[in-house]
């Protein structure tokens, strides 16, 4: 396996901890070998010269889709409160809400 | 962007040197039937999580299609806050919360739907309008155990998601804003506006618009200052009372050598204080890209048009139409308040039926607070009364006994009520001999008042009003005396 | 299979609709096909043998009351279980949505009944599609059919499976970055990705959003076009799907190649195994027998496809992926706050390659590294569209390999993410163009293993790349 600064064992540590994923250091260490070494292989686009270049986030050039403001059948309640973790009178239930944006 | 600052109406706000400098985030909801990006009703008040889908509750496959009343009434409000409407995309701010669904709430981010506005506020100064743009709202959680239903000490919540997906529009004003004041007018402006154009009924009570403050201090001249943002302020006073209150807090701090931290705070109504919520530094970052799942929103220029020419008369507009009329100034009490109950056409529809709009202005703001917008006293009833006024055949005080008739009976012939009071107009011959009367019976209350003791005056007035059994009127009585004095 | 019973979509749909077969015998033939072979080869998450009778049973009764139960009157059909089926669990073969069932149907799905289709099972893949091999699946393997210590592809590898096995006559994958193609070329089966948006995503769970297409597994060329015109078309839940009605493929499958550009790509990038270059050679030759002029063309960016498909597609899936957060549905792992569930239940839940391109696609969308790697990745798609356009000028349709190479062991690619990666060289550029692609079975390669070709075309020219296809499938070295 190539070992390469690309990306450090803390910017890892970080984006783990954004999507809300903890990792042993072991884990920590391979991930970033890993991550590192799909950072290398995906390097080969730096060298294009992208100038004036648009991103594209689309495939298709389609604008302007909507709907009419018309209210349609909502979901079973119970049939989706069956399926839940967790609920309580008709609603969600979670642990507090602690350490999390407001 | 140009401010306009009136010398006499602005107040200014300093403290000790600093001045405020405020821009407020206003974030309204739409008055659409369904949510912003599927077809579940946007309701208020309905048994919890009875008005969901796949998308309000961000369920594996679900995908979001945009509702085209929104994106009108995004626009509508846009236009009415002189915004350009441009080309706009749909955003994803990425970040977990239990009330967030997707654990993304679709936004706009680098191209919103409408910039570079402006409101002007009554009398006073101009504040920009950075941006207003389309977000969806989020569910609704419920602490359970612990105090006050805070999150603190809670032993678990409850999530409805009733609310989630209904459409906002989330309005930036430019820090132009100096005064707790003016952010106040801001406010009730703001609120005129989007209720006129029918885009929401703004209600702060009800969260239907919910105000956050960024407030920060200078001294004169000097750069921005560290700002933080203020939430949690639920109604118009409370705007003041914060602002007031954090713009002290950071002065008191940076008097004292200390540096202001920028971060998010929580203005506590009960304590008049606001307190830490959590750090700027410690936030998440969004990683905002564009939403896969939603096109270009693009309106052209037809639609755009439509719009604009869809827009009711403003209550900027309303008012100066009303000022113009009455001869009042635009900012003037009686201008605001009768214009905020929509009674202003009816000023204007008794000066149509021939009666003084100055007049009818000043009754229409005393006796019609319970008339709503559409007064049962007919328009030429209030006309002839006014007109009967203006002709001095009535004074003040008994037009307003016999408008008190008119509007208990819901109208009326204002002469035949006058006359069944017995009220008839003085003339000013008969005046000027009840004057001459009360000033030869009391020669020292004349002597007193003609060497400047303007109290003695009264005397001379409750003699005339005796001998007239009330139906003088009083100013023409002082006129009379003034008159004398000085002849 | 015994060659008097219909075993095409399209035979046993004409069979059951005039009569002359019933959808309940069609259906148990594949369900004892299943009930022999399916231990061996792992297709399926859940057979739905129960709800498949059911179903046959009232296309049955349609029949014989004269009602007409559509074009896919009888036919079993698999679904990759990443596609929402109502009151049936749907996996995405993965611990954090292990037994959900949604309530609702995906779009496909209402169409696959309304059509008259028997949905037989929902099918195996690599957990939440992201996978070359379906080895990433939280419940086990499939394996090949032609070798069980071979891998089937993936990720779409049990509805590819279930195809070559014979349990379907038909089924349903997905193509993200070519996981219904390379699995077809693997299993020797007939795999297509349709035009971006011409099949509606609603329903199908996320993988990557731009990307993302549902498509047919079929034995043969007839049999893929059929099932695309029953799924095809302009949904009103789906802001992404085309605005047309359904494809038009069928009428134009035999209208051969004559005349028809066909382009060779001449800097396509190297990987290809020897077996696998000949046979496409071979499938040039048979087209320009046909009448087909080849041509060759530049495509200079096609390389680059590989460094954009993977930054943007696990950008997206970071994204779309943290709903699973154990508080609406699916696994929850308890824990004192908020915040620790979250932590505790998607650790849990998720499977490495999952967290690998969660991780991955964070950082590319982070603060100080979204211009360096997600919004440069967004140009280079652009430049490979241009590129792609430039060469729809000259040729009407491409041909490449579907898969560098023919079927691999089991195990050999699991110890080295980017070298399973390189599986989706060929298939990747057309996900981010939103064009058209299908593999097509074109005789054996190494150990005897089938050999997929690949048809490109423009967006929406299905028919001109179906017409190809079935060229070469008429022309295959048998």
């Amino acid at each position: 396996m190539v070992v390469s600064d690309r990306i450090t064992p803390e910017a890892v540590a970080k984006v783990a901890k954004l999507a809300r994923l903890s990792l042993s250091d072991a884990q920590l260490d391979q991930a970033t070998h890993q991550l590192s070494d799909m950072l290398d292989h995906f390097a080969d686009i730096d060298a294009l010269d992208l100038d004036g270049v648009e991103p594209m986030t689309h495939p298709t050039p389609i604008a302007n889709v909507m709907r009419e403001d018309i209210e349609m059948d909502c979901l079973d309640r119970d049939e989706v409160l069956a399926v839940a973790p967790a609920a309580e009178d008709g609603r969600f239930r979670v642990p507090p809400i602690v350490g999390l944006e407001d | 962007m140009t401010e306009t600052i009136s010398d006499t109406n602005v107040e200014t706000w300093t403290l000790r040197g600093y001045e405020m400098v405020v821009g407020l985030e206003v974030h309204v909801e739409l008055a659409t039937r369904t949510k912003l990006f599927s077809a579940s009703p946007n309701r208020f008040g309905d048994e919890p999580n009875t008005n969901i889908d796949p998308v309000t509750l961000g369920l594996p496959g679900a995908l979001p299609v945009l509702n085209r009343q929104a994106v009108e009434l995004a626009m509508r409000l846009g236009l009415a806050l002189n915004c350009t409407v441009q080309r706009s995309t749909f955003a994803r701010k990425n970040y977990f919360y239990p009330d967030m669904p997707k654990a993304y709430q679709i936004s706009q981010y680098d191209e919103p739907i409408c910039i570079d506005g402006w409101l002007d506020l009554p009398g006073s100064i101009r504040v920009g309008i950075e941006r207003a743009h389309l977000e969806e709202d989020t569910g609704k959680s419920t602490h359970i155990g612990g105090s006050g239903g805070r999150i603190h000490g809670s032993d678990f919540s409850l999530i409805d998601f009733n609310r989630a997906g209904v459409p906002l529009v989330e309005i930036v004003s430019r820090p132009d804003i100096r005064t707790p004041e003016q952010a106040k007018a801001y406010v009730s402006e703001l609120r005129a506006i989007l209720v006129a154009v029918g885009a929401s009924d703004a209600k702060m009570e009800e969260g239907s618009m919910r105000v956050d403050a960024n407030v920060s201090v200078r001294l004169p001249g000097a750069d921005l200052g560290t700002r933080c943002e203020i939430k949690n302020v639920n109604s118009i006073r409370s705007v003041g009372r914060a602002i007031d209150y954090e713009a002290q807090r950071q002065v008191g701090m940076l008097e004292a050598g200390e540096s202001i931290r920028q971060e998010t705070r929580h203005w506590d109504e009960n304590d008049g204080r606001t307190h830490t919520l959590r750090s700027k530094e410690d936030a998440d970052d969004y990683r905002y890209f564009q939403e896969p799942d939603l096109v270009v929103v693009d309106p052209d220029p037809e639609w755009i048009e439509r719009v604009r020419a869809g827009l009711p008369v403003l209550p900027a507009a309303r008012r100066a139409q009303l000022a113009a009329a009455t001869g009042q100034p635009a900012d003037a009490e009686a201008i605001l308040v009768v214009t905020d109950r929509d009674q202003d056409a009816y000023v204007l529809t008794v000066a149509e039926a021939g009666g003084d709009a100055a007049r009818a202005l000043v009754h229409v703001k005393e006796a019609f607070a319970e008339q709503g917008e559409r007064p049962a006293v007919p328009a030429a009833d209030l006309a002839r009364l006014t007109r009967l006024e203006v002709d001095g055949k009535l004074t003040a005080t008994q037009a307003k006994q016999v408008l008190a008739e008119i509007v208990a009976a819901g109208g009326g012939d204002a002469e035949a009520i006058a006359a069944a009071k017995g009220f008839e107009a003085m003339d000013t011959s008969e005046l000027e001999a009840m004057v001459d009367a009360a000033i030869d019976a009391q020669p020292d209350a004349w002597a007193k008042f003609c060497a400047g003791e303007g109290k003695a005056m009264g005397a001379l007035v409750g003699a005339v009003m005796k001998a007239s059994k009330g139906q003088a009127d009083g100013k023409a009585v002082t006129a009379l005396l003034e008159r004398r004095r000085t002849a | 299979m015994s060659d008097e019973f219909p075993t095409s979509a399209m035979d046993i749909a004409w069979n059951v609709r005039n009569n002359v077969t019933s959808a309940a015998d069609v259906l148990e033939r594949h369900l004892s096909t299943i009930d022999e072979r399916e231990g061996d080869i792992h297709a399926f998450n859940l057979v739905l043998a129960d709800e498949a009778r059911t179903r046959a049973a009232e296309i049955d009764e349609a029949v014989s009351v004269g009602r007409d139960p559509g074009p896919l009157a009888g036919v079993p059909i698999a679904l990759k279980d990443n596609m929402c089926t109502r009151g049936i669990p749907t996996t995405c073969s993965s611990k954090i949505l292990d037994g959900w069932r949604p309530p609702y149907d995906a779009t496909v799905v209402t169409k696959l009944r309304d059509a008259g289709a028997v949905v037989i099972g929902k099918t195996n893949l690599d957990e939440f599609a992201m996978g070359s091999s379906t080895e990433n699946s939280a419940f086990g393997a499939t394996r090949n059919p032609h070798d069980t210590t071979r891998v089937p592809g993936g990720s779409s590898g049990g509805s590819a499976a279930a195809v070559a096995a014979g349990f379907a006559a038909v089924s349903l994958g997905s193509d993200t970055g070519g996981s219904i193609r390379q699995p077809a070329a693997l299993c020797g089966v007939v795999g297509v990705k349709p035009t971006y948006g011409a099949v509606s995503r609603y329903g199908l769970v996320a993988f990557a959003s731009s990307l993302d297409q549902i498509g047919p597994f079929a034995h043969d060329v007839g049999d893929a076009a059929l099932v695309l015109e029953a799924i095809s078309g302009h949904d009103a839940m789906d802001s992404t799907s085309i605005r047309q009605g359904p494809l038009d493929i069928s009428r134009q499958l035999m209208m051969g190649v004559a005349g028809l550009r066909v382009g060779r790509i001449t800097d396509l990038p190297e990987g290809a195994s020897p077996d696998v270059a000949a046979r496409l050679e071979e499938a040039f030759d048979a087209l320009r027998n046909a009448g087909a002029e080849i041509v060759d063309v530049d495509v200079p960016a096609f390389g680059y496809g590989l460094t954009a498909y993977y930054l943007i597609a696990p950008a997206e899936a970071s994204s779309n992926l943290a709903r699973y957060d154990g508080v609406r549905f699916g696994h929850r792992v308890e824990a004192p706050d908020t915040n620790a569930m979250y932590m505790a239940t998607r650790t849990d839940g998720f499977g490495a390659e999952v967290k690998r391109r969660i991780m991955l696609g964070t950082y590319a969308l982070s603060a100080g590294y979204y211009d360096a790697y997600y919004g440069r990745a967004l140009k280079v798609r652009r430049r490979i569209a241009a590129d792609f356009a430039a060469a729809y000028e000259q040729a009407d349709v491409l041909l490449t390999p579907a898969s560098p190479t023919v079927a691999f062991h089991l195990g050999d690619k699991t110890s080295d993410p980017m070298s399973m990666y390189l599986c989706d060289t060929y298939t990747i550029p057309s996900n981010l163009t939103g064009d058209p692609g299908m593999s097509v079975p074109f005789g054996t390669g190494d150990d005897g293993l089938p050999v997929g070709v690949q048809v490109l075309a423009p967006a929406l020219q299905e028919a001109r790349m179906f017409r190809t296809a079935a060229e070469l499938e008429r022309s295959a070295p048998r």
